[in-house]
Order: C-alpha cells, then structure tokens, then sequence
C-alpha cells in the first residue's frame, strides 16, 4: 500500500512565522505562526487533501513548499524521481540554486482573474518560464504553448488572446496549462477550483485527473471544499492554527472520524437527501490567534471533550489504525471520542 | 431607416469578404487602437506640426530670432512679419519657432528623464520592498521638501543661468512624484497572483518587475508625464520670468511671453503674447490628448 510507494516531498517539523512590528524601530514584537511545525510525506502519484478552515494556514504551506515565502525553519526534502536526483533540503538553497528545482513545483491559483497578466497574450504570458528554461526558437515556444492549451481543452489560437477574452473556468484552465509547461512532478493546486461554479468545476477536476494520469503528476490540494476532497483525493490531511491534527485515507477519514475537530468538520458537509437527518456539530467561538495560540492542544478551547491533559500538552500526531489502514491522529483523547464517531 | 442602414453596411462588409479583400488585422493592436482614438491622432498632428516647425525653423523663416531691428519696432502683423515685431524689433514668428526647441526639450525632456529614474527605482524598489524600499521613499521625501525656487537660486548662483542647470533642477523635484506614483502602483500590482506565478517559475526579478508588471502600471505614468511636460513648460516659463531660468538672449516659449507683464502690451500689441500663448496651449493639450490615447491604447481590457 502507501507505504511501499516512493516519497517525493518530506516535510520535516516545518514552521512558517510571520514576524510582526511595531513602533520607530520596527522591533518584532510576536510572530504569527501560519504553519508551525508539520510534519508530512507527499508520495509520487497521490492527491493530498488540505482541508481546514480560513486562517488554519493551508495557502501558507503551500506557498512554503515552493519556497514563495521562505519557511522560518525545518526541512522539506525533495526526492528525485528513481533516486536519481538524489534528496535536497529545499530550504537550504539559494534562489539560485533553487531554480533546477522550480521546475519539478509547481502551483495553480485560486483567483482566475488575477492570475493571468492583463497586458500580455496567453503566448506573451506563458513563454518567458519556457525561455528560462531552455526554448530558444520562438516557432518552437509557439509549438509547446499551442500543445498545452490543447492539453487542457482549449483551441490552439486562443494563445493571442487576451486574459479579459476568457471566462473563469478557461483562465483557470490556462492557469493550469502555465503550471505544466515546463512538466513539473508536483502541483500545488491551491483552492483551484474555489472560484469556479459548480458545473466548471466539475470539468477543471475532471481536467485535472485526466492530466494526472497522463503525464502521472503528484497533486497537494489545498481547498475547503469537503465534497471535492471527497471526490479526488487519496489521503486528506485536516489542518487547524498551523498543525496538521488528522491524516488518513479519505474512505478512512469519512468513515472514522477521530478528532473532535474532523468530527465538527465532516459533518458541516451539506447532503442533498431530506431524509438524512446529520447531526451537526456546532463549535463554539473562533479561531483562536495563531499570534498567540493556546497552551497545549490548539483546538482545545473549541473542544466539547477537553480535559485538564488537554491545556497542558501538546498532542503529537500519532499513528492509530482504523480498519486495518495507517491513520494519524493528533489528540490525547482518541481512544475516548472513537466511539463518539 | 435605421435597419436598412444597418444591412446595407452588412451587405457591403460580405461583399469585401466575398471578394476575399478583408484582411486579418496585422501589427500592434495597441498602434490600431491609438490609430482608431481620434482625439488621439489629433493630439499627435498638432505634436508633430510644433515640434518639426520648431526643428526645421530655419526652412520656415528667414528672420532671425535675435537680431534686432530698430527699424522695423512693434510692427503688427504683415506678410514680412507673420506675427509682427516685438519692442527690439525682433520678429515673433521666428522667436516662437526658435523658442519651441528650448521649451520643448525642458519640458518633455526634463519629464521623461524624471519618469525614468522615478519609474526605475520606484518600480524595483515598491516590487522589493523592505529597506531599499524605505531608503527610497525617504530620499524622494526629501527631494520633495525642497522648494524649486530656492533649489534654482542655489544652483543658478553656483553654476550660473544654464538651460542644462534647469533640466537637472527640474527632474531633481520632479522624480520624486514620479517614484511615488510607480511605487504606489507596484505595491498593489505585486500581490496579484501571476506574479506569484512567475516567482514560481524562478523568473528573475528585474525581468518581472519592468517587463511583466510595469506595463500594467504604465497608464497612469503615461497621463503624469504628459501633466508634468505641461507643467515644466510653464515653470520655463515661471522662472525665465523672473531671471533665473533660460537667459533671456536665447529665445523661448517663456521669455516670449513675459512681455505681456506689460499692461500697454497686452492692451496694444496683442500679436507678442497672443500667438505664443496659444501654441503653449495647443502644445500641452496635444500632449496631454497622446498621454489619453496611450493609456486607453495599453489597457487591453478597453476594446477599441
């Protein structure tokens, strides 16, 4: 299973801070910690789920494992197809001599409106990351740009067109085409189909699988639409102020349901049938500050069955195995709420 | 009817088609839409007209901008003297053709070196951000602090009265709105996410910042460089009014019109002050119609 196939990304007690200032002298007087401390390993031909809700830091992890913002501190190696490439702690590396890894990572953006240049053509976009990469002849450049839009659905001569010609769904197309132009291993889809209407979106994730099975491409979907995680992901990691607090296989994941914060959130998923009454689980409050995030577990404070342990230590994400599958889970009290479930 | 009118264009634009003379357009599609925006093409008429009548001034006229002519004093106008004589007998046609190579290359010259430096560094350093971005914006601010006035009077009693001098003063106060302007407009056009995008893709940063992101910064810089060309030839003129711009031997927009300080001039000699000013005018507004029609022409989300 899962654990035989390869790695190609592993995060390593990865942190994410965002320094605050204030006063004359800019002098830092807290951090907000989007990603704090996650741990995680991506395998090569899987749809990774990152669900969680505004603010719990999915985009942050994201942009960190392409080096966008610069990770504060820990390890994200990447492994090379085959071993060949060797592994490489990415964030040790220069922007210099992160560009042989750029082309392995790639991202699709949420906003199809502001993810395309304005003033340029889809050609005059799209050719500069392929002039980077070592397509001198125009005519050739032509050649690939026209392939990709074809790729993904859309006719050749769009490429002189402007971004205002297209509608969402075909921006969001070509934003995908942009990422596989120089055939990356990863992509990072960072809530690429949030924007989009239900009908779209059913088209770009079909989209999607096809392209994954094609040219057998490795996806991080971050997104806080449970009914797509539902529909394509492999695993599904549940993220919350920072931390990953549940990571199982989706069937697994929807069926038990360990973490009271997981609980809460399955079961605001909407279902179209009147006769199925789901009870849903209401929190309390906001999202406490990932300035200051509480003592112990982060989700504490929201908890229905926080005890005394629970405000006093921070949970690590163990390994628990429900119906035979690997399943990881972070909170003292699992064994206590399985049965809650 | 208006239908039929409107079927007779359809029928004559199949018929072009028919007989396979419509071609698919071809070239810029911002020189189409500049060539279409007629305020524009006019602006442009007038530009071109003021500015190859002022370099090619001598083809136009044989009188000499600076020779005086006691003779022939305040003469109205006539065929020999187009726009008349001043007090010295000099003629005004010649002094306006002579006096527009000054002015023009202070005023456009002075705002696109100023447009320049404060696109250069405002565009890289709002990009940027952080300390560079800070050391700028403080550097513009005390630019800024700086009275033009005192700043000539400093440099003219240093260097004495040169149209170099007046260049260098005007892109030295003027760089300063400028840099503001790119630098504001870079630091909203930064977060949209092509631009993440192009940092994914390693692009280098002097390549996303001036190719990728200032084109779509460039209307706004496009109308202040027009406002400042028009202001920075009023200044010439401010300030060779009161003698510390150009020196007066040498004729400009300027030092035409500040004879009409004079009240019996402008009541009696209307052709001195009357023909210049409206080639100031008309000069300005033609730059000012470009700047338009550019900005209107580079934004590709206006059809045209």
């Amino acid at each position: 299973m899962t654990e035989s196939r390869d790695v190609i990304l592993q995060l390593r007690d990865l942190k994410t801070y965002f320094a605050l200032r204030q006063g004359v002298f800019q002098r830092v007087t807290g951090f907000v910690k989007a990603v704090d401390g996650i741990n995680l390993d991506i395998y090569r031909g899987e749809v990774l789920g990152l669900v969680g809700e505004s603010g719990c830091g999915k985009t942050t992890l994201g942009k960190s494992i392409l080096q966008l913002i610069r990770p504060t501190a820990g390890e994200i190696t990447y492994h090379g197809a085959d071993g060949t490439d060797g592994a490489v702690d990415m964030c040790c590396l220069s922007d210099a001599e992160m560009v042989a890894y750029r082309k392995k990572l790639q991202i699709v953006f949420q906003d199809p409106h502001s993810s395309l240049n304005p003033a340029f053509t889809i050609f005059g976009s799209l050719q500069d990351p392929l002039k980077k990469y070592g397509v001198k002849s125009k005519k050739e450049r032509r050649k690939i740009i026209g392939d990709l839009l074809e790729a993904v659905n859309l006719q050749r001569d769009y490429m002189d067109r402007y971004p205002h010609e297209f509608s969402g769904g075909q921006r969001q197309r070509i934003g995908i085409a942009r990422a596989l132009s120089v055939e990356p291993e990863l992509i990072v889809c960072d809530e690429a189909v949030s924007a989009l209407d239900v009908s779209i979106q059913a088209q770009v994730l079909q989209l999607l699988m096809d392209l994954k099975k094609k040219r057998n491409l490795t996806y991080i979907f971050i997104t806080h639409d449970l009914s797509v995680t539902e529909y394509i992901c492999d695993r599904i990691a549940v993220m919350y102020l920072g931390r990953i607090v549940e990571l199982a296989h989706t069937e697994d994941l929807y069926e038990h349901r360990l973490h009271p914060y997981t609980q809460a959130l399955l079961s605001s998923i909407p279902v179209a049938d009147l006769d199925r009454k789901t009870k849903r689980i209401v929190l309390e409050g906001d999202v406490p500050s990932p300035i200051n995030p509480p003592s112990g577990c982060p989700f504490h404070p929201r908890c229905r069955f926080a005890k005394d342990i629970c405000s006093t230590e921070v949970p690590a994400l163990r390994k628990v195995v429900t119906g035979g599958k690997e399943h990881h889970v972070s909170c003292h009290l699992v064994d206590d709420t399985v049965t809650a479930a | 009817m208006a239908n039929s009118a409107l079927n007779r264009k359809f029928d004559r634009i199949r018929a072009l088609e028919e007989a396979g003379e419509l071609k698919p357009l071809t070239g810029s599609r911002a020189l189409r839409k500049m060539m279409n925006n007629r305020l524009a093409m006019v602006g442009v008429v007038i530009f071109l007209i003021i500015l190859l009548s002022a370099i090619f001034a001598p083809l136009l006229t044989a009188h000499s901008p600076t020779k005086i002519d006691l003779r022939s004093m305040l003469q109205s106008p006539s065929g020999e003297h187009w726009f008349g004589t001043d007090k010295t007998g000099r003629d005004v046609f010649a002094r306006v053709l002579y006096g527009g190579r000054v002015s023009i290359l202070v005023g456009l010259g002075s705002a696109l070196l100023a447009a320049l430096i404060g696109v250069g560094v405002g565009c890289y350093t709002g990009y940027k951000g952080g300390i560079l971005d800070v050391i700028a914006l403080r550097v513009s601010e005390i630019f800024m602090s700086f009275p033009q006035i005192i700043l000539v009077l400093l440099l003219v009693s240093i260097a004495g009265q040169s149209l170099a001098n007046l260049i260098v003063i005007f892109v030295l106060t003027g760089w300063g709105g400028m840099y503001r302007l790119a630098r504001a407009r870079m630091l909203s056009l930064r977060e949209e996410e092509y631009v993440q995008a192009l940092r994914s893709f390693g692009i280098s940063t002097p390549m996303i910042c001036y190719k990728h992101i200032l084109p779509n910064a460039l209307g706004p810089i496009m109308v202040n460089i027009t406002l400042t060309t028009a202001m920075f030839i009023l200044a010439e003129a401010g300030l060779s009014f009161l003698g510390l711009g150009v020196p007066l031997n040498i004729p400009t927009w300027g030092n035409i019109l500040n004879v009409a300080k004079d009240l019996r001039v402008l009541q009696n000699n209307w052709w001195m002050w009357l023909p210049v000013g409206m080639v100031i005018s008309l000069f300005v507004l033609s730059v000012n119609f470009i700047g338009d029609g550019l900005r209107d022409s580079t934004d590709p989300s206006q059809q045209g």
